[in-house]
């Protein structure tokens, strides 16, 4: 009893704790709505069912949402993610569309590099204006996230482009090796990001300066350059992302593609446990988030409730996570399970005490 | 910083603009350049009437832009105004639908912002959560209620609400709506509510710097909280204006308008930190997007996608002209 007392706290304080049960919570109501929902079935080699599916949804958010968490890990944010997705997406589209030959692996190719390199060079463009020109992240963002859609819209002329090639299909709905290729390139990619950061000393480094940029650079860390970096990886995983959004269709419409991807992104992270003041980061959280959010979506079309009013469930998951992971309301909870009147001590006492 | 804009010409030249002028007066020269192309390019530019249009068109987004503006001068954002304005507009729908009396709905309407604004701004400060987190909720749910409300548009046939769409005022040879006249009536009593009362010295106090602003005793929190439940009530004032506009609820209406009415105050030249800018710049924000429509209507073989572009530019340009502000400053 004493040992199960002592241990509570320190399972139900890990920062995964709460989403997981929610997603766990939401994966049972699922069950019971739908028994077959947990059901996962072979056919023609490859992997079938519900869980199948929000694992290949969830793929691009998990991209956008692994970026989002380096630049929030800075202490920044990257409102233009949507736009990217939205940009690139289009270029590739149009690209392939212009092609003699839409099936032509060479030609995919092509369009995927002109795309990415695209998607490199908006992210450069939000990195300068950040690290370079000083401007506050949540504006420099803002700017492109406004005049990318037009961008987007200027190369799709307005139109929706639609393009009938099979490679570039395979990116959003293809298989490999039983599961679905854009689930592989998410895992690929949180691999690489993974491996990167936290077995070399760059993920550190980019929380140093999340911490304190001024006191990094002081120590001698290039704290320009790691923001611009940033800034360039959540706008190539934006990019990749709009691969996967445009190729799941078909199609490219540069008003709709990636629209409100940032704030599901942001969401995701806020809900992995990484704080939006920047200095940590959790990958892993993040990818609960990003499970935790596209199951959601996922069980609302699955349950027939029209896809709005999703948001009002999704509003109700936000702050309920959001108002469990504030330390000034869990201190709250903490004394009035205390004490039953509970004195009132500004919130600014308790924000000193939480960021370690 | 402190010097207040006449101790700070006493002891300039006169014709040194205090720097913290500068970016409200490049929005007004730019505004001016602008309706001076547009004048010199199409002839029927010049008629009063477009400027009036201009007011018409955009009252709504006026109002919303005030109560942003009280917000972004504490160092807040609140990305909830769109769908606030459009749950409005879908409330009095309904209501009116169902045969309230329309001086009932109108308070019912008016309401509903101003509570959901006070429960945003309670979470944000009591639970230290970041208002952008708090907001996105807020946004979620209200635009949420839209649908749940109805999946389709609800049309107004309320004989009040008709005749405040159709009443035209008129001003010499043109005219105006009801709707300009609320709008201006809130733009002076924001301006003024900012200028020259307590609630508004401590909007620009606790944006300059909140830590401060607590160890001089100011009431950080009811400002704070006060400051969202103007947002909520100037979106919910701007959903009324809304459905005497387009006479109808719809629940996908006004979808992004935050971003409209964030680079509207940007431009207009409030900082995002917090702490410093003028109603009168928010106006003239407002005026530019209007302007910037109007132009790209007049030249008809420009696409509607011109607008965005040449919106981020400017949100660009402006901000580059802050950041230079602020640099001389230093």
């Amino acid at each position: 009893m004493s040992t199960l007392r002592s241990r509570l706290p320190a399972v139900t304080g890990h920062r995964l704790f709460w989403p997981l049960v929610v997603l766990v919570l939401l994966i049972a109501a699922n069950t019971v709505y739908r028994p077959s929902f947990l059901s996962v079935e072979l056919k023609n080699g490859h992997l079938y069912g519900s869980l199948v599916d929000i694992l290949r949804l969830s793929a691009p958010l998990i991209l956008v949402a692994l970026g989002m968490s380096l630049v929030i890990a800075t202490g920044g944010i990257d409102l233009s993610v949507g736009s990217v997705v939205a940009v690139s997406g289009a270029v590739a589209c149009l690209y392939i569309s212009k092609q003699p030959d839409q099936n032509s692996l060479g030609g995919v190719v092509t369009a995927l590099a002109l795309a990415f390199g695209v998607a490199l060079l908006l992210g450069v463009w939000n990195g300068t204006l950040v690290a370079v020109i000083g401007i506050q992240p949540i504006i420099a963002t803002l700017i492109l996230m406004v005049a990318g859609r037009g961008l987007a819209q200027l190369v799709t002329q307005g139109q929706i482009i639609t393009v009938n090639s099979d490679p570039y299909r395979t990116i959003g709905v293809g298989h490999l090796v039983g599961l679905p290729f854009a689930i592989i390139v998410a895992l690929a990619v949180t691999l690489l990001v993974a491996v990167l950061t936290r077995r070399t000393a760059l993920g550190m480094i980019i929380e140093a300066v999340g911490g304190n940029a001024e006191a990094s650079r002081l120590a001698g860390v290039r704290a320009r350059r790691i923001t611009l970096l940033v800034y360039v990886v959540s706008a190539a995983c934006a990019g990749i992302a709009g691969f996967m959004m445009t190729a799941n269709v078909s199609s490219a419409d540069g008003n709709a593609a990636g629209l409100w991807v940032e704030l599901d992104a942001i969401l995701a992270v806020v809900i992995g446990g990484t704080s939006l003041a920047g200095g940590r980061f959790y990958l892993g959280g993040t990818i609960v988030g990003a499970l935790l959010i596209q199951t959601l979506t996922t069980s609302v079309y699955a349950m027939s409730i029209d896809p709005q009013t999703a948001l009002l469930f999704k509003a109700v998951v936000v702050i309920v996570v959001c108002l469990i992971q504030a330390p000034a309301f869990r201190a709250r909870l903490r004394r009035r399970a205390a004490t039953p009147t509970p004195p009132t001590t500004p919130a600014e006492q308790q924000k000193e005490q939480v960021p370690a | 910083m402190t010097t207040t804009p006449l101790a700070a010409r006493a002891d300039r030249a006169w014709w040194r603009v205090p720097p913290r002028h500068v970016p409200v007066l490049a929005t007004l020269a730019l505004l001016l350049v602008m309706y001076g192309v547009g004048v010199s390019q199409y002839r029927a530019f010049s008629n009063v009437q477009v400027v009036f249009n201009i007011f018409i068109d955009n009252g709504f987004l006026l109002v919303v832009a005030v109560g942003m503006t009280f917000v972004i001068l504490t160092g807040g954002i609140d990305l909830s105004v769109g769908s606030v304005v459009a749950m409005t507009a879908m409330v009095s729908a309904s209501l009116l639908r169902s045969g309230l009396p329309p001086a009932l709905v109108l308070l019912i309407a008016l309401l509903i912002g101003p509570t959901l604004g006070f429960a945003m701004g309670c979470v944000i400060h009591f639970f230290d959560i970041q208002p952008f987190i708090v907001t996105l909720a807020g946004m979620f749910f209200a635009r949420g209620m839209c649908t749940w409300i109805s999946a389709s548009s609800i049309p107004i046939t309320d004989g009040f609400w008709t005749t405040m769409a159709q009443e035209r005022i008129r001003i010499g040879e043109s005219f105006v709506s009801i709707s300009v006249l609320i709008a201006v009536a809130v733009v002076l009593l924001a301006a003024f509510v900012l200028a020259y009362t307590r609630l508004g010295r401590n909007v620009y106090a606790i944006g300059g710097n909140p830590q401060s602003a607590l160890l001089m005793g100011l009431p950080v929190a009811r400002t704070k909280i006060a400051v969202y439940t103007i947002s909520g009530l100037c979106s919910a004032i701007g959903g009324i204006m809304l459905s005497f506009y387009t006479l109808s609820g719809a629940p996908l209406i006004a979808v992004g308008m935050e971003l409209d009415v964030i680079a509207a105050v940007v431009i207009g030249g409030t900082l995002l930190t917090g702490g410093s800018g003028y109603v009168f710049g928010t106006v003239l924000g407002v005026l530019v997007l209007g302007v910037i429509q109007t132009l790209i209507t007049f030249d008809g073989t420009l696409n509607s996608w011109w607008t965005k572009i040449v919106i981020g530019g400017l949100l660009f340009a402006f901000i580059l002209l802050q950041r230079l502000v602020g640099i001389r400053k230093k």
